[in-house]
């Protein structure tokens, strides 16, 4: 049986009807057409999926949409409006895209490191980021660019 | 219609391509302005900004959900398949099985094996049956279970030996013994030379199969135009040959189709061959009237497979001081069920093998065979990454053998510049003596090797690849790539060109290209690649052949426009072309300092002159290579070279690998766009890794054990330590302004400079893939573990 269901995605809401086995990145993409969040592997293994949820990376493929009522969501489409985030600056200068299916998902989990803790260090990129896979960089260039933007890497 | 010969790789087809050297190659130019600096890519900020399509994201109205019936056996008969029940749902539109299509498909012209649909036979657990179109996911899969089949298990082979005994169940009856393709060479002398060889050394070693796991699964979309023409939009690598195999499997006139490649999501060699999925969304958008699109699961993408050949590789090599190696090497490789790229897979795997060092003597035997397995195709260093990984590894026993540094005895084995295989592959520029000696400073070799406490470890390997190999896939003697260019009034110049930009950044490179031969700001330069009714034919991603190929075409094109403009404007001021240059987006006078105009003001002038401006270039490769069988598939116009040292720690508990730091020098000729040359090392290096530690394509009695990217293991970014890659420029004569490859030959030597790692860590000679830390851990409770280069009682 369908459920109504109300979101808050980039500041919008959206209301609909949705099964309940239906996942946040189905609506996402299907109904609101937020095509960013990639579907890689459907089981949270990717991370190609990520968006955040109150602030937190989420892995948009394991959350149902009905769990993510009352939440803030933020999707790749919220970060650029007029001009794009440091971090999407950042990702295309040092060359941290290739194919770009990870992207989206890496952007947005390393958003959530630098909201949080703008003197991050190395390390805690990395950990930031291990749970989205990148088959192209060897992530050498996705941690040169998220590390050019920490106040805190001259104390490394 | 001429049947070609068995083996198209004859002196027949040699004498047919008589192609003059080197006429379509650029690399007289030594001043840039444009190459060698960093641009973004241009497809960047779509990506950054999630507005970048991929084919799953694509959606057209009406559009139907397809989805596959896949096998449950490894081998039957399917005596039965029965989609009438299926075709009752409301909500199904259409359901296709084998029976609907004649025609077999495949990449290579002379392999073609492999059914749209399985038809009468199934050779592989997830081998596509059925195919359904429907208005839901739900109701497709409805569907799906309602379709009746019925299958006669036969013998199913799940290893080459297997498949090789005496009289074993024929997977395809053509192929008596399951042989899918066998390669036999030998130069030189081997067996004397190794009777004179001073020091022999010779292993057993095995290359586990791994797959690509792009990021992206395979997707497709189809829709047929109201004009009748036939729209596919798909996530593969090669536009072209897809092009080709949907006007002959659909009997359709080719200019009625049309492929678009939206942006892909990493390749990696696993979209690069027409997929029978491809074809039933064509077939069911033409039978339905209605869009219909697929898209994969990770699981179909696993099972479609197409992933490096498992190898067993037997290897001897022997030294003569005066001459360098003498090597016999055999070696067995698991094709799976179908053809695929195989052919040329037990070529390539041979080929590459008497380079790189000084082998005068080399004896090469390859058989690919036939497993109920998904099929084993291209993957990254296609067919050359598991025989490198065993040459590396039996060098560095040599040189342990002969008391020789690794460096300096391959410094001394090293073929130079300007030298020819013993089997023909002849090497134009060559940076593999400097990618040595810059890997060897970055990293402190001389300070480590052999130093470090036990269980720290350093290791060093090479290797070298092609840049596009001279013998295209479809022998035709059209151009392996051509290059439309479009200057417009406004100031605009677009590159059209089919060339597959899969994420490495081909349209950045081209675009680079661009504005270099014009002299123009890269700004107003714009490459379209995606789609094949504008753009004209690149035969597509693989074998490294793109910057090389159509990065000729691209600066032919350029100089053909540049040259149309100069000489209007050559006329206007009373002076040659030959005085006049653009530089920084105007025309100059070289004599006369005070003469310049503005390109777009020159452009203008140019098309009021000559009317709409536009040029063409192409690509066709020189014709060189031995004159034996197989001699033509393998040699390159240009190759590549690359030095991999490793650093890493063994857990002396765990037997666990840990990755400190690989350094990678790669010799791309020149370094068109640095930053994408070093992102091709780094994602190589990456990707070497994983096979050398984690990944394995295994499957248990035909069914695949790791599905899904929770069991098959990859690197994440705690594992990876650091990646340094160092760019060595030889600019090679055939060239665009001397650039070679760089997307697949960084791979390789990642593997075995990592074996070589480890036995300096702890003297353990690992000669199977992944090196998982159960094998390392019982090398070390076994108490055999030493610190190479001490005496063991110290270590």
């Amino acid at each position: 049986m369908p459920n109504p269901c109300r979101l808050m995605v980039n500041g919008e809401i959206w209301e609909g009807l949705v099964d309940p086995f239906e996942t946040l990145l189905e609506v996402l993409r299907e109904r609101l057409d937020l095509t960013g969040a990639k579907q890689g592997c459907s089981q949270g293994e990717c991370g190609a999926c990520t968006v955040l949820v109150d602030g937190n990376p989420v892995m948009a493929c394991l959350m149902l949409a009905l769990e993510a009522q009352n939440t803030q969501i933020e999707t790749i489409e919220s970060l650029a409006t007029q001009e794009l985030h440091p971090l999407q600056i950042a990702f295309v200068e040092k060359g941290a895209v290739q194919c770009g299916f990870c992207t989206p998902g890496m952007v947005l989990s390393a958003k959530a490191l630098i909201d949080k803790n703008p003197h991050f260090q190395e390390q805690d990129v990395r950990a930031a980021l291990a749970g989205n896979h990148c088959r192209c960089t060897g992530y050498t260039k996705i941690i040169d660019a998220v590390m050019s933007l920490s106040t805190g890497a001259k104390h490394g | 219609m001429v049947k070609p010969p068995d083996d198209p790789r004859t002196l027949h087809y040699l004498n047919e391509r008589i192609i003059p050297r080197n006429q379509d190659c650029h690399s007289d130019k030594t001043a840039f302005s444009v190459v060698g600096k960093t641009y973004p890519k241009p497809d960047a900020y779509e990506k950054v900004t999630g507005k970048a399509r991929y084919t799953a994201d694509l959606k057209r109205p009406r559009c139907l959900v397809g989805k596959l019936l896949r096998s449950t056996h490894a081998h039957a008969r399917l005596v039965r398949v029965d989609v009438s029940k299926a075709l009752q749902i409301p909500g199904v539109f259409a359901c296709v099985s084998g029976s609907d299509f004649g025609e077999l498909i495949g990449i290579i012209p002379w392999t073609k094996d492999e059914p749209v649909l399985a038809k009468d036979v199934v050779r592989y657990i997830g081998e596509p049956i059925a195919a359904v179109a429907a208005t839901s996911e739900s109701v497709a899969q409805q569907a799906l279970a309602c379709i009746d089949v019925h299958y006669e298990p036969f013998t199913a082979h799940f290893s080459p030996e297997q498949a090789m005994v005496p009289d074993a169940v024929l997977i395809h009856s053509q192929a008596p013994g399951n042989a899918s393709k066998s390669v036999d060479w030998e130069f030189g002398e081997v067996d004397s030379a190794f009777a004179r060889s001073q020091v022999e050394v010779s292993g057993n070693f095995h290359f586990e199969a791994t797959t690509h796991a792009a990021l992206e699964t395979h997707a497709v979309l189809a829709e047929m135009g109201a004009d009748g023409r036939l729209c596919v939009w798909s996530s593969t690598q090669t536009p072209y040959y897809l092009h080709r195999e949907l006007a002959t499997v659909l009997g359709m006139p080719a200019h009625q189709i049309r492929v678009i490649r939206p942006h892909i999501g990493g390749g990696f060699g696993g979209k690069s061959e027409p997929f029978g999925h491809e074809i039933c969304a064509a077939y069911l958008a033409k039978q339905t009237g209605r869009p219909v699109k697929f898209v994969f699961s990770r699981e179909e993408t696993f099972l479609t497979h197409r992933g490096r050949h498992a190898m067993d590789m037997d290897l001897r090599i022997g030294y003569l001081p005066d001459e360098g190696l003498v090597m016999d090497y055999q070696a067995l490789l698991d094709g799976g069920a179908y053809s695929s790229y195989g052919m040329i897979t037990t070529y390539y795997a041979g080929t590459l093998n008497a380079g790189l060092y000084r082998v005068p003597h080399y004896r090469w035997k390859s058989q690919r065979v036939f497993t109920n397995k998904p099929p084993a195709g291209p993957k990254r260093g296609h067919g050359t990454v598991q025989p490198r990984f065993a040459i590396e590894c039996l060098v560095d026993q040599l040189c342990e053998k002969l008391g020789r540094d690794p460096i300096a005895f391959r410094r001394e084995l090293a073929l130079g510049p300007n030298t020819e295989t013993v089997n023909g592959l002849r090497i134009g520029s060559s940076g593999f003596v400097t990618c040595l000696e810059k890997s060897a400073d970055q990293s402190g070799w001389y300070q480590k090797f052999r130093k470090m406490p036990f269980g720290h470890g350093i290791g060093i390997a090479g290797s070298w690849y092609l840049s596009g190999t001279n013998y295209p896939i479809n022998p035709e003697s059209n151009p392996q790539s051509n290059v439309q260019i479009k200057a417009d009034r406004s100031g605009l110049i677009t590159l059209f060109c089919g060339a597959a930009d899969i994420g490495q950044g081909s349209d950045a490179m081209l675009r680079h290209l661009l504005a270099e031969e014009l002299g123009v700001d890269p700004n107003r330069c714009k490459v379209e690649s995606q789609d094949s009714d504008i753009c004209p034919v690149d035969l597509g991603s693989y074998s490294s052949r793109v910057t090389l190929m159509a990065g000729n075409a691209a600066i032919s094109a350029a100089r053909h426009l540049k040259n149309q403009i100069l000489q209007v404007i050559a006329q206007d001021w009373h002076s040659s072309t030959k005085q006049l240059m653009i530089a920084d987006d105007r025309v100059f006078h070289l004599d006369r300092p005070e003469q310049s105009m503005s390109f777009v003001t020159a452009l203008n002038r140019a098309e009021s002159v000559l009317g709409a401006l536009g040029s063409t270039g192409s690509y066709n490769s020189p014709n060189r290579g031995g004159l034996y069988r197989g001699a033509l598939v393998g040699p390159s116009p240009a190759y590549s070279f690359t030095v991999h040292i490793a650093e890493l720690e063994v857990d002396l508990n765990s037997g666990q690998i840990k990755m400190k730091r690989i350094v990678a020098a790669h010799d791309c000729g020149r370094a068109i766009h640095p930053q994408l040359v070093e992102g091709q090392i780094e994602g190589s290096v990456y990707m070497g890794m994983g096979e050398a530690l984690l990944e394995r394509y295994e499957t248990a009695k035909g069914l695949i054990s790791q599905p899904n990217l929770l069991e098959y293991k990859m690197p994440t970014i705690l594992d990876v330590g650091t990646i340094e890659s160092i760019i060595v420029e030889s600019p090679d004569p055939d060239g665009p302004y001397g650039a070679k490859e760089a997307g697949e030959g960084p791979l390789h030597a990642a593997i075995p400079a990592i074996a070589n790692a480890i036995y300096d860590a702890i003297g353990l000679r690992l000669y199977q893939t992944p090196f998982e830390p159960g094998q390392i851990l019982k090398a070390l409770e076994s108490g055999h573990c030493y610190k190479p280069g001490l005496p063991r009682e110290l270590s």
